[in-house]
């Protein structure tokens, strides 16, 4: 270990909920996307899910929101180091989604996609069981543009970075395919829990 | 398959180079060896790190402070020298009020200290000396920006390279004295005498448009989020395609 001279932090918290090296950010929710933030409106937003599935589909807005109401209340990660607690989205759960779709047997990752052309990689065991979303709301208003409005992808349990802001689609796959952070050094699945921030960790 | 997606704008994907993963995954000791002011609410910290595997202008790292107790604090920094610097590093950090970390740095730290550090991180915002640069940042924004006019420098690269830098007055612009002619200041609240007063506006922007580079600017803007946001609808009303600006926000 190597001690700082005359660092001493923030008080501690006792805080379970938050992962290695990850600092709570209060009611800061810091912006951090690479891309111009897209003009998308709702009537503009799609949703497409295809590649290893039965039937590929695309919804838009309404269709979308024509799928049962599913909402997520916990806590968000980012690499940067930020923690949020108690957030609330409200949208669809990814299994909706999947179910029509009907994915294949052989279909083990897919890459999730964004209307600016943002991509990001992710085991399909991660967007499946109740565990992500497509979501359009945040603290019941709709979700901020930059923020990712109209909708993003909610996996909340992994690193922010693989919530993809703006998103217009998932592509199923056989196999691991890096998306843009991941081409950039970041880890392939980002779990807090085990640090996975950079390839390597 | 039977639809091919085509996003509505386009992004700059991919990022300029290879990073390397090795260099990311670990962390290194950085000893600071000097502290020089540059404004009343920033300074730069030079750092010794003998292994330094080098970088690109534009990059970031990751630094950590850790207390007696185990506890561990780490934020990203830009880097601010240019490639040039073999074995050092140089940050410049706002003191940031009640900040953990930079206020650490601000209030605390003197030569020979050491802290941890990885990287270089994140390709996507590097910039190799091979497009003409559009540079356009405010604040603490303007730091790997600086890597990247001092890299000009430091190699006399013949390519165009411009900077556009907002602070809110002529005592609170970082690295002031080593602006050269590729350098447009804009002040927000003060600015000397005759030089007008107010936010960054398409008036900026558009001159250094007009006079497009052959191949046209990659464009780099840095800073808050809420400057970002606005310095890129400046460059999107003006033209500049979106697939060729790349953002780095501070958060
Ligand atoms: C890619 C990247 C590059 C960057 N480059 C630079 C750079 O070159 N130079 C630079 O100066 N900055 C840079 N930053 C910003 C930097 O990472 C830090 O966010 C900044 O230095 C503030 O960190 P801090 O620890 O000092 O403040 P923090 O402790 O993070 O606090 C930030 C603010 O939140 C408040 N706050 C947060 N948590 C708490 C809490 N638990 N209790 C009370 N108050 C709280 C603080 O009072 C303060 O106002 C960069 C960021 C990114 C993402």
């Amino acid at each position: 270990m190597n001690v700082t001279r005359g660092f001493d932090g923030r008080p501690r918290v006792q805080n379970t909920g938050l992962p290695p090296g990850q600092y709570d950010a209060g009611d800061d929710w810091p912006v951090l996307s690479a891309e111009v933030t897209p003009d998308l409106s709702p009537a503009d937003w799609t949703f497409r899910v295809d590649g290893l599935v039965e039937q590929p589909r695309t919804w838009d807005w309404d269709e979308a929101h024509t799928l049962p109401a599913s909402a997520y209340e916990g806590d968000i990660h980012c690499v940067t180091s930020w923690s949020k607690f108690g957030v609330r989205f409200a949208g669809v759960s990814l299994d909706a989604f999947l179910a029509v779709v009907r994915p294949h047997g052989s279909a083990t990752h897919a890459v999730a996609y964004s209307h600016t052309g943002y991509t990001t990689n992710l085991p399909l065991a991660d967007l499946t069981g109740g565990r992500a979303w497509i979501a359009w709301e945040y603290d019941g208003k709709p979700l901020p543009t930059e923020h990712g409005g109209p909708a993003r992808l909610l996996v909340p349990h992994l690193y922010f970075w693989k919530s993809a802001k703006w998103v217009a689609g998932l592509t199923l796959l056989d196999h691991d395919e890096p998306g843009f952070w991941e081409q950039n050094g970041y880890h392939a699945r980002g779990n807090p829990w085990e640090e996975q921030r950079y390839s390597g960790d | 398959m039977t639809e091919t997606f085509a996003p509505v704008t386009r992004f700059a994907v991919p990022g300029r180079i290879a990073v390397s993963s090795r260099a990311a995954a670990e962390w290194q000791t950085a000893t600071l060896t000097e502290v020089r002011r540059e404004t009343p609410y920033a300074a730069t910290f030079r750092f010794a790190v003998p292994a330094w595997q080098g970088h690109l202008p534009g990059q970031h790292l990751m630094l950590r402070l850790t207390a007696e107790d185990g506890y561990t604090a780490q934020r990203h920094y830009s880097i601010a020298s240019p490639p040039e610097d073999s074995g050092h590093i140089e940050l410049t950090l706002d003191h940031v009020e009640g900040g953990e970390v930079s206020g650490w740095f601000h209030s605390v730290a003197r030569p020979g200290d050491e802290v941890e550090v990885r990287g270089p991180l994140s390709g996507f915002f590097a910039w190799p000396g091979d497009r003409p640069a559009l540079l356009i940042g405010a604040g603490s924004g303007v730091v790997p920006l600086m890597s990247m006019v001092r890299h000009h420098r430091a190699r006399g690269l013949s390519v165009p390279l411009r900077l556009l830098v907002s602070a809110r007055s002529p005592e609170e612009l970082i690295y002031a004295r080593e602006f050269g002619a590729e350098t447009t200041p804009v002040f927000t609240r003060s600015a000397p005498q005759g030089v007008p007063v107010g936010r960054m506006a398409a008036a900026h922007v558009a001159p250094l448009l007009a006079a497009q580079p052959e191949g046209g600017w990659e464009a780099y803007v840095c800073g808050s989020n809420a400057f970002a946001e606005h310095a890129s609808r400046l460059l999107v009303q003006a033209g500049q395609p979106v697939d060729r600006i790349r953002i780095e926000r501070f958060g």
